[in-house]
């Protein structure tokens, strides 16, 4: 770890960057920054770490998986809460990990352990650091994609819904559908690009058909997903991480979008 | 775990295949856009709705079939003597070969020509209908889709509508295909009047039949009762017409008690298609009693195991839970743009993807597991929570140990694991990826194509990376 722990009251928070942001979008990685910092937190960023294992998890790769896990449970043993900028990731480690660690006590319990201190970066602003107050600004309506994993496996619903609210001057509008997949589903939409193609569709014409200036989520594998159709599909909706507006860096090029 | 002895042959041996066609097939996409989403999704929430203790229901219904599960040689055991003192006969099937012949030698015994079918996905489990009629005899199915779909040689393409993925014209077709001593030229563009002419065709069948055989929804240990559940009727003039009855059905079917049976029919028709409950629930108890007006001579239950014993002993017991309700197939965005067809054997979407290695073994089955995004929906849904992603899963840790997925998939995979395992090899490697990304991206956001991504750039555009690692910025001071 390169940052020294500081002695002050507040909590203590170590970023799960998530392997998508660190590579492909690192701005949501410093919005989660400043977000975590305005609530309240301490936040540090501990280098060693670079993905949650679900590709190799999900392949059925269970080996390569725990493998994974355990470098992740290592690299945030000392933090008072982890916060990762995904509900997939996040979901992996709190309703996976143990499951991964099943028949091995040891890293069981502490794979528990890292569960339960583990949260996606709206709920942790939302439930825990109680951020009602983000001062960010769009002049414009927004429409909000359910994630899966975030929505099934931890229950995050109202929680982005309610600090949009904050944001001076949007609008939200619900598109129909939208607890429905976006068909990415991490490789699956490499192993299966036609299928994955056709739901992808699905979503983005309910997107569209929502009419809104934005489209947000809380997931950078979706958002990307989502975000490639749109274009593809010649629609002028941009698309952000949620952090991104929280964090009132929505002037940089959206996802997909050109640089200027 | 050994393979069970095999009923139907997998009809398509590639769900790539099977899904490229079901996309190409635009009339396909418009029916199943209007079925699932449009009608069971809609009618499966508003009857939700109406009943507030749904999801305490869900619960109890998990735990008995657990209960069931955990004890189901004695309830099957009391539910053959039930049915033996209330004069009928049981028959343990091990496997598809063992019922196919059972079910032969009733027939042969009955002296029977033709065999009228409620539905039962049993049936097609063991393909009843190829075995009946390579040795003579004629079997007529009688729900409307399942006639319609042995009219057309093919498999059901969903456990509870078999023709699901037929337009009206396509049922028009059919008809004029193969009643050919109707009028040629008859009108047969409303639904109403394919309806009246499947029924009069059938009614026929329903009167010469010598044996009927239906499926069960349950069994009723207390009683050696077998129910089914229809809405056409078609079940109870199957069973109660002929001169023998045949309920050829399940192990895990069973139930202890009548009450049982109803906590599970208070979930069945309300999860599958939104109905309180379904037109007909019929209720079979032995043959026709002395002073009965109706009813068959004789009654047989064939209980077919093919397997489920095995899976009773396995990592994916909870899938015996299942009371093929079919909601996590109506939920299932895949299914939602494949069709059932694509899945290639008897069972579709995510109940048929856990169900079907076990059938017809992983090397055949392998990408089905596969096939799915893990959106969760199906468990979300599922009246009996069966955790089929998990389980789903499980089948997926199994195919990787045999080598699936294999080739190029694999090696990437393994080489990303090989750097993910080690973050400091992993952060420049992965510094000097995105930088050559973001050259070659220069001041495009996305890529229209990349090599190494024809996957993806198929379907939609890849956004480029922004430039720069998170962590590598981060290093820098930036904040």
């Amino acid at each position: 770890m390169t940052d020294a722990a500081s002695p002050s009251a507040k909590p203590r928070v170590g970023l799960f960057v998530t392997c998508l942001v660190d590579l492909m979008r690192p701005s949501v990685g410093f919005a989660a920054l400043r977000l975590l910092a305005r609530a309240g937190a301490e936040v540090v960023v501990p280098d060693q770490q670079t993905c949650c294992g679900q590709p190799a998890y999900n392949s059925g790769d269970s080996e390569t998986a725990r493998a994974i896990a355990k470098t992740v449970i290592s690299a945030f043993e000392d933090f008072d809460q982890v916060v990762a900028p995904s509900g997939s990731c996040a979901g992996m480690i709190t309703e996976h990990y143990p499951k991964l660690f099943a028949d091995d006590e040891m890293w069981h319990a502490r794979s528990q352990d890292l569960a339960a201190r583990t949260f996606e970066l709206t709920t942790y602003l939302h439930d825990h650091l109680d951020l009602n107050d983000t001062g960010a600004v769009f002049a414009g309506s927004a429409t909000y994609h359910d994630s899966c994993a975030g929505l099934r496996e931890l229950g995050i619903k109202h929680q982005p819904r309610t600090l949009l609210a904050t944001v001076d001057g949007l609008t939200l509008n619900e598109m129909d559908d939208t607890e429905s997949c976006c068909g990415f589903g991490g490789l699956f939409s490499i192993k299966f690009p036609d299928v994955s193609g056709a739901i992808v569709d699905k979503k983005a014409a309910n997107v569209e058909a929502a009419e809104s200036d934005l489209l947000l989520g809380g997931d950078l594998g979706c958002l990307m997903n989502v975000a490639g159709k749109l274009k593809r599909r010649g629609s002028g909706v941009r698309v952000f991480h949620i952090a991104e507006v929280l964090a009132n860096m929505t002037d940089a090029p959206a996802i997909g979008e050109d640089a200027t | 775990m050994t393979l069970p002895s095999q009923g139907h042959a997998p009809q398509c041996h590639d769900f790539q295949k099977g899904a490229k066609k079901a996309l190409d097939d635009a009339q396909l996409q418009g029916l199943l856009n209007r079925t699932l989403k449009d009608g069971f999704q809609q009618k499966r929430l508003a009857s939700m709705a109406r009943l507030p203790e749904y999801d305490d229901l869900r619960d109890r219904a998990r735990d008995l079939k657990n209960h069931v599960l955990d004890h189901l040689d004695v309830y099957l055991e009391r539910f053959e003597a039930e049915v033996k003192k209330a004069g009928g006969h049981v028959h343990w099937a091990k496997d598809a070969e063992t019922a196919r012949a059972m079910i032969l030698d009733i027939c042969l015994a009955a002296d029977a020509k033709i065999v009228s079918k409620g539905k039962s996905m049993i049936a097609e489990e063991i393909a009843l209908n190829d075995h009946l009629e390579a040795n003579g005899l004629t079997p007529v199915e009688t729900d409307l889709g399942e006639y319609i779909i042995q009219l057309r040689h093919e498999l059901p393409s969903h456990i509870i509508a078999p023709a699901f993925h037929l337009s009206k014209n396509q049922v028009a077709e059919t008809f004029k295909d193969h009643h050919t001593h109707l009028d040629k030229d008859r009108d047969l563009s409303e639904a109403t009047v394919l309806l009246s002419e499947a029924r009069s065709e059938l009614r026929e069948k329903f009167l010469t039949a010598d044996v009927g055989i239906t499926g069960a929804n349950f069994l009723i240990a207390e009683t050696g009762t077998a129910m089914i559940v229809t809405n056409e009727g078609n079940g109870d003039l199957t069973q109660s017409l002929p001169r023998v009855h045949i309920a050829l059905t399940s192990i895990e079917k069973v139930v202890p008690t009548l009450d049982d049976a109803t906590l599970l029919l208070r979930l069945l028709a309300r999860t599958a298609t939104g109905q309180e409950q379904s037109v007909y629930n019929t209720f079979f108890t032995g043959p026709k009693r002395d002073g009965d007006l109706d009813g068959p001579e004789e009654f047989h239950v064939v209980l077919l195991d093919n397997g489920r014993t095995d899976l009773l002993a396995s990592e994916f017991r909870d899938i015996l839970r299942c009371i093929r309700c079919g909601a996590c197939i109506n939920h299932c965005p895949v299914y939602g743009v494949t069709s059932g067809h694509a899945y290639g054997w008897v069972y579709p979407g995510p109940m048929g993807s856990v169900l079907t290695p076990h059938f017809v073994g992983i090397e055949e089955a392998h990408l089905l597991p596969s096939a799915s995004t893990f959106c969760g929906r199906c468990e979300e849904v599922c009246p009996v929570r069966i955790p089929l992603p998990d389980l789903l899963r499980r089948w997926r840790m199994r195919g990787f140990q045999r080598g699936h997925p294999g080739g190029l998939q694999r090696f990437g995979l393994k080489a990303w694991a090989l750097l993910a395992k080690h973050p400091a090899l992993y952060a420049p490697i992965m510094r000097l990826a995105v930088g050559g990304l973001k050259g070659l991206a220069g001041k495009r956001g996305a890529f229209k194509r990349l090599i190494g991504a024809g996957g993806w750039t198929k379907a939609r555009d890849l956004p480029a990376p922004q430039g720069g690692t998170f962590q590598a910025r981060y290093r820098k001071g930036e904040r």
